[in-house]
């Protein structure tokens, strides 16, 4: 065995990919054209597969903001905040998702990804206890490899199992970080959040909430999964990021506790990395502000789910468990098959991301499916044709 | 208190109820390889072991857990310390 063997059964499953003509692992978009339609391999599709939920990667006013911080301050920042200094606006957008959120902290880092990895591997330390929901994003596990503290995973949203390994813990209950999402990623599915903080509140834990795609679609003011429960006080940490409501890319968190402010001088995912461009900064600036303000374009996503998600049903596709703008369209265990489907659908001019064991929740591969409030529903009609065609030709549709 | 004997019969048991075609399953079998488990029905037989025992294995330890008895030490063990 050499160093580089290991990677033959991956290196021979990309060839396999590559003989079906297109890695819809590793796609060319060879256009983009809006935050719904794409130039793929030669075709124009609708984008039904991107994390665009309110549709604002084209905003005019986003992208006049991101121009005249290039020509202002340039493309990059060529190094970390610790070492060259805090822009004026990096400060601002803090102070914004502070306002926003209505909270006394708030940092932002240069990817969601980083701002879990920060708090994870930073917040618990030895003998202390991060308690995830088993199907968290892989930068919570990630995280949690980075930190010193002890990993325990309970059942998806099973807030009894989450009691009981509470229990186990006795003491050390009080020095354990629960962290669950808002939005699940793949399942589009929500968390018990208020029965969760009932729990940790009863157990003395601490709480924090991956937003990363509930923010914008949840919450009266798009706040997200805990607004809209009615839970925000009860929470400890909130995390999200630019890349998805908020089109741009970066991350932060906010927090009632000054010790995310010391985090600065301590988490290494926040220290050693350059800070965002000026450019995602600007954006993101505007694109929270219109996030805020976006009422109508919350209403517009979830018409838009609503839509989708009734045609599919219709269609008798197999979905999860809950309406939300991720919409998993679960397909079998057959990755051939699966493969086939996803390439039919993008020939037909539809993208939508194909995702496989062991990404996916259980064995089985699905179609994960998003909205955008930027659809219009004769885009949403099309997708629905086409996936009438291509789910009937594998006799996975209803008559 | 346990010994870690009956804690590794309790645990024979529980795999051969969970995995009833795993075909002979000793102390030295093998989690991933020789019960026929992937890493996430491996995940999911955990989960099955820790309501049974009460206990919750922390994902640091697994990567020191190959065999049932690698299992059953670190369950002995965590019974132990709560
Ligand atoms: C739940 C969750 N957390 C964090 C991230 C990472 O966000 P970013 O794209 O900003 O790195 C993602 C995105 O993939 C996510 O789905």
């Amino acid at each position: 065995m050499t160093l580089l063997d290991k990677f033959e059964p991956l290196q021979q499953a990309r060839e396999r990919l590559r003989g079906l003509g297109i890695d819809p692992f590793n796609v060319v978009v060879e256009k983009i054209l809006s935050p719904t339609e794409a130039i793929v391999d030669g075709r124009r599709v609708i984008l039904a597969g991107t994390n665009n939920y309110l549709g604002l990667t084209f905003h005019p006013e986003c992208i006049a903001a991101a121009v005249r911080a290039v020509e202002e301050e340039g493309c990059g920042t060529t190094g970390s905040r610790m070492a060259n200094g805090n822009y004026a606006d990096h400060l601002a957008l803090e102070r914004e998702f502070a306002q926003f959120y209505d909270k006394p902290y708030s940092v932002v880092f240069s990817a969601g990804y980083l701002a879990n990895l920060a708090l994870l591997s930073t917040l618990p330390g030895a003998d202390d206890v991060i308690l995830i929901d088993a199907d968290c994003h892989a930068s919570i596990y990630d995280g949690c490899k980075m930190s010193a503290a002890e990993v325990i995973r309970f059942r998806h949203n099973d807030v009894d199992d989450l009691d009981k390994r509470l229990r186990r813990l006795k003491d050390r209950a009080r020095r354990t970080l629960v962290v669950v999402e808002g939005i699940y990623s793949m399942f589009g599915d929500t968390a018990p959040l208020k029965a969760i903080a009932e729990v940790k509140d009863r157990y003395g834990a601490y709480l924090m909430v991956d937003e990363a795609h509930s923010l914008g679609v949840l919450g009266e003011r798009g706040r997200g999964l805990a607004e809209a429960e009615g839970v925000e006080d009860r929470v400890d940490f909130i995390v999200g990021t630019f890349s998805k409501s908020l089109g741009a890319i970066g991350g932060y968190c906010v927090s009632p506790h000054r010790v995310l402010d010391t985090l600065r001088y301590a988490a290494r995912p926040y220290i050693f990395t350059a800070s965002a461009s000026p450019a995602q900064i600007a954006s993101t600036r505007v694109a929270l502000r219109l996030l805020r303000d976006g009422g109508e374009l919350r209403r517009r996503l979830w018409a838009n789910a609503e839509r989708f998600y009734n045609g599919l049903k219709a269609l008798g596709c197999r979905l999860g468990p809950q309406l939300s703008p991720v919409i998993p369209v679960i397909l079998g265990e057959s990755r051939e098959e699966s493969l086939a489907v996803w390439k039919e659908l993008l020939e037909g001019g539809v993208y939508v991301n194909l995702v496989m064991p062991p990404a996916t929740p259980d064995h089985r591969c699905l179609l994960r499916c998003s909205m955008s409030a930027a659809h219009t529903p004769e885009q949403i009609d099309t997708l629905l044709q086409v996936f009438a065609k291509v789910f009937s030709a594998h006799g996975m549709a209803a008559d | 208190m346990k010994s870690y004997q009956e804690t590794l019969s309790e645990l024979l048991e529980t795999i051969r109820v969970l995995v009833p075609n795993a075909g002979k399953v000793d102390e030295d079998t093998e989690l991933v390889g020789s019960l026929g488990l992937d890493s996430m029905k491996v995940m999911n037989l955990l989960q099955e072991v820790e309501d049974r025992f009460d206990v919750s294995i922390p994902l640091n330890v697994l990567p020191d857990v190959r065999t049932v008895g690698d299992l059953a030490r670190k369950i002995h063990q965590l019974l132990q310390e709560q």
